[in-house]
């Protein structure tokens, strides 16, 4: 591995019931979230290739770890999204690097599909910071039901030359979606929006 | 007493490479169960409430079960525990001392008769509130090196009617232990002290 991994964590989150309401099945979803070590911190370096290869490695493992933690068939998976946090001495570039050319690849390998862009957030930020991973469809973007985001925070990090970088995975939309718009059983799956 | 009601869980397992010093041959790994419950207390000061700690019995007997699941099925590896509950504003702290029984001895079961008490603190809050659990091994609540807390919350929990019960469970000792005190290999493990 090219990252030097200090902690992973995984979260895994499962609701029964809203106002009241059972949900059944209940929605559930997942997060695994890697705090490594940030190569670039404290200075400005111009190529940023070395994180990007940790993206790749990070798509990969954080994948199968949020897909273990829910115990589905990867094929089963319903939407997804991903986000990195970076600590203080280092830039959002940094986290572009991570999350954007190399991270996707090998999340849609591991779940078989993934037509749909992988919703992202990324933010600079101290340690404990909340960081907000939005969802969406992983074969249509447009899927109203599947807006979602869900929050992670790992109270000692990002340190200051860390990164925390998320993937997240769920089996489901929200729970007791009804605001309309386009449904997981009437999408194509071929252009990743509808 | 009345019914025990989930709205949803959380499940997170951090796995622990270093700390800044030497790689962890085998990682330490730290697992917290939450359910956010419905507290049927809550709004109204209820003088006879003991009864709900049996019906909590269930859900302390699931989370154990849980834990041990999330950290690869074996209760052997487990050397660590605690427990903690936040109660929603519309509640009162003595609300969430209704985990203390239920909790620790649905835990200390699943071990299979662990000897320590079950470390343990609680606090009102609102959705979103930090609780810092606090851990002690689970045979000698004197093993200076399993002195630990994880940090647990959930986002949108608990609401005003709602408890957040949590039950906590560690692999080892902290990732670079080295402040003497009594060693994990030295106990005895009959008063659940030394």
């Amino acid at each position: 591995m090219k990252a030097r991994i200090r902690k992973l964590a995984t979260f895994v989150e499962e609701t029964r019931s809203e106002m009241g309401r059972a949900i059944e099945p209940p929605t559930r979803r997942a997060a695994a979230v890697a705090v490594i070590d940030n190569p670039y911190a404290g200075k400005y370096v111009e190529d940023l290739s070395e994180l990007m290869e940790i993206g790749e490695e990070l798509g990969e493992l954080l994948t199968r770890r949020a897909v273990a933690a829910l115990g589905i068939a990867p094929t089963t998976a319903e939407s997804y999204g991903k986000a990195a946090a970076v600590g203080e001495n280092g830039e959002i570039e940094h986290a572009a690097a991570i999350l954007h050319p190399k991270l996707g690849t090998p999340v849609r390998r591991v779940l078989g599909k993934g037509a749909a862009l992988i919703p992202s957030s990324k933010k600079r930020g101290g340690m404990g910071v909340a960081l907000d991973i939005p969802l969406g469809h992983k074969d249509a973007a447009f899927v109203r039901s599947h807006f979602d985001g869900m929050e992670v925070r790992i109270n000692d990090a990002p340190r200051a030359n860390e990164i925390l970088v998320a993937v997240a995975v769920t089996d489901s939309g929200r729970p007791l979606a009804r605001v309309g718009g386009l449904t997981k059983d009437n999408i194509k799956g071929e252009d990743g929006l509808r | 007493m009345p019914e025990v009601k989930v709205r949803k869980t959380l499940m997170t397992v951090e796995e622990i490479f270093h700390e800044g010093g030497p790689a962890q041959e085998k990682p330490l790994r730290r697992a917290a169960a939450l359910a956010v419950i419905r507290n049927p207390f809550a709004g109204r000061y209820v003088q006879d409430i003991a009864g709900f700690m049996d019906d909590l019995k269930p859900l302390g007997m699931e989370m154990a079960k849980s834990l041990i699941a999330a950290l690869g099925g074996d209760s052997g590896v487990v050397e660590g525990y605690g427990k903690g509950a936040i109660v929603g504003s519309a509640g009162e702290l003595e609300h969430g001392a209704l985990w203390h029984v239920p909790g620790g001895y649905a835990m200390r079961e699943v071990l299979g008769g662990a000897k320590a008490i079950v470390a343990s603190t609680k606090k009102v809050g609102g959705p979103g509130t930090r609780l810092d659990v606090p851990i002690t091994h689970i045979n000698a609540a004197y093993v200076r090196s399993h002195f630990d807390a994880i940090e647990v919350g959930i986002g949108d929990g608990p609401r005003a009617d709602e408890m957040v019960l949590a039950l906590v469970m560690t692999t080892g000792a902290r990732v670079h232990a080295r402040v003497g005190g009594l060693k994990a290999s030295e106990i005895k493990g009959e008063d659940g002290l030394r």
